[in-house]
């Protein structure tokens, strides 16, 4: 898969209304016309977004309660309480800012682009209605500007939208640089503040001071996309499918080793298997499936009847993260294709915290050793000291994402790790790599 | 009753000098590269005054107490 592939193909399935409790919400639309969705073809199928109540307002029941008893949560990865981030902004002073996080910079992840390229107006009203929620005057849209075609779409989409006169907010688009760390939300503040799309760290918190030094609010696109149909539709509307404790839907990308790799809309507590045999099922015997991306980790294919949630997910240490599943057939090398995801993990530090800067490549380094064969007697336990220095000595938590995917590896691929010790690296390790990674080289310009 | 300290690291600051570690062992060791491990967020009420000294000689002044538990 291309990085810079605007609009990958989605699986076309059942056909619903939004009204409908169907696991098919955001991509309704497209399945039912199949081609992306302008202002007339979303106002159509939506009707006009809901005039916003502002937090504290005592006509009618504001927006952050609603999604609060919707029991929405970020779809970008960290899967934190919206309602909490919403009032957060909300109760400070001074005029607040919104972000839309479309940076999507997971290479094994479409969700975001692909929602954008068929629906931006539900992310756009998503954006608009959260603005008013928590009074501010500005939504700020980020995208990597290596997408030109999707910085043409949205933009098109922007002028619909300033023609008909529809948000009481501005709405600005920028083009960032695209780099994997860049997605993260202290780097977007920086860069809108003038500065690297590098994490900055905290405290302070976006929240209390963020662009321009305002209060400020970033939410991934599709977060805020399901934020406009609960504005619309109401929070039992929401709670209809999913699991009571994490109800609404998600997108996932499925690749790998299956028959139609693609965006999926599912329901939360899907079983990962079924997931699976959405995207057409297996080509070949499952060995294990990468699960939340390149920082993800990979579960072996025992567990592949595990709901997709974050309560089934976490005894195994992983999580939903922004919906990535790899399925990785018998046939491949886990270590290698680990080695590899780890270089370009490292290669995409931002060279700001010396335990990410030292520690990742390192750590990427030991695993190249493991992978190939060519392991010391010291390797197995030097990695496993490295690889638990990463978490929480860093800005943000590229390097914990790096460590949870290296321990992992080293968890779900046990029996390959005693032969690659043992006996030299196994004979699929000399095969052509079955996850498509980019270039390990640093970006470019973080400017 | 004073209030609790936890340490923090401002990372990026952070440049491995080491000497958060040498006015500070019982809290804060080094890894292979120097750079400060935490062994324990929260300082003991004993440990304030060489608390307070190792953030006083960092040099990068990266070294940080906040206030409230760890």
């Amino acid at each position: 898969m291309n990085p810079s592939t605007p609009v990958p193909s989605a699986p076309h399935e059942h056909t619903a209304e939004p009204g409908d409790a169907t696991a098919t919400r955001l991509l309704a639309g497209w399945h039912a016309t199949g081609r992306p969705a302008d202002l007339t073809d979303h106002l159509r199928r939506h009707g006009q977004p809901p005039v916003a109540t502002t937090f504290g307002s005592r006509t009618s029941r504001p927006l952050v309660e609603t999604v609060e008893s919707a029991g929405l949560t970020g779809r970008g990865g960290a899967g934190f309480p919206t309602a909490r981030k919403l009032r957060a902004v909300a109760e400070r002073r001074g005029r607040a800012v919104v972000v839309v996080n479309a940076m999507e910079s997971e290479p094994a992840s479409r969700k975001d682009q692909f929602l954008l390229a068929v629906a931006p107006h539900l992310v756009l009203d998503g954006a608009v209605q959260a603005a008013t929620a928590v009074g501010a005057d500005t939504v700020h849209i980020c995208l990597p500007r290596t997408r030109t075609a999707q910085c043409r779409q949205l933009s098109t989409a922007l002028d619909e939208r300033h023609r008909a006169r529809l948000d009481p907010v501005r709405l600005r688009l920028h083009a960032l640089p695209h780099a994997y760390v860049s997605s993260e939300s202290t780097a977007l503040v920086r860069w809108l503040n003038g500065g690297p799309a590098r994490p900055q760290g905290s405290p302070p918190r976006t929240h209390e001071r963020g662009v321009a030094r305002r209060p400020t609010l970033i939410h991934n696109a599709e977060t805020l996309a399901h934020l406009a149909l609960i504005a619309r539709y109401g929070s039992d509307w929401f709670r209809r499918t999913g699991t009571p404790d994490e109800p609404g839907t998600t997108l996932v990308t499925v690749s790998g080793a299956v028959t139609t790799p693609g965006v999926q809309e599912v329901a939360l507590g899907t079983p990962l298997a079924t997931i699976v045999d959405r995207a057409g099922g297996p080509t070949e015997a499952l060995r294990a499936v990468l699960l939340g991306g390149f920082a993800g980790t990979w579960l072996s294919a025992e567990d592949v009847c595990t709901p997709l949630t974050r309560r089934d997910l976490a005894p195994l240490g992983a999580a939903p993260g922004a919906g990535v599943l790899i399925a990785f057939p018998h046939s491949a090398c886990g270590l290698s294709e680990t080695a590899r995801l780890l270089a370009y993990l490292a290669a995409h530090s931002a060279h700001q915290c010396g335990p990410c800067h030292f520690g990742l490549p390192a750590v990427a380094e030991d695993f190249t050793a493991l992978a190939t064969g060519h392991a010391d007697p010291d390797l197995l336990s030097r990695l496993h000291r490295r690889t638990a220095l990463l978490p929480d000595r860093g800005a943000c938590r590229h390097p914990d994402g790096a460590a949870r995917l290296a321990a992992s590896a080293l968890r779900a691929f046990a029996d390959d790790v005693e032969q690659h010790l043992t006996r030299g690296a196994c004979a699929a390790a000399r095969r052509p790599a079955r996850v498509p990674v980019p270039t390990a080289k640093p970006p470019e310009t973080w400017r | 009753m004073s209030h609790a300290r936890s340490l923090r690291i401002d990372r990026i600051a952070c440049t491995g000098q080491g000497l958060c570690a040498e006015l500070l062992p019982e809290l804060i060791s080094l890894d292979e590269w120097g750079y400060p491990v935490i062994k324990d967020q929260a300082v003991p009420d004993h440990l304030r005054p060489h608390t307070r000294r190792a953030i006083a000689a960092c040099p990068r002044l990266a070294l940080h107490a906040d206030d409230g538990p760890a």
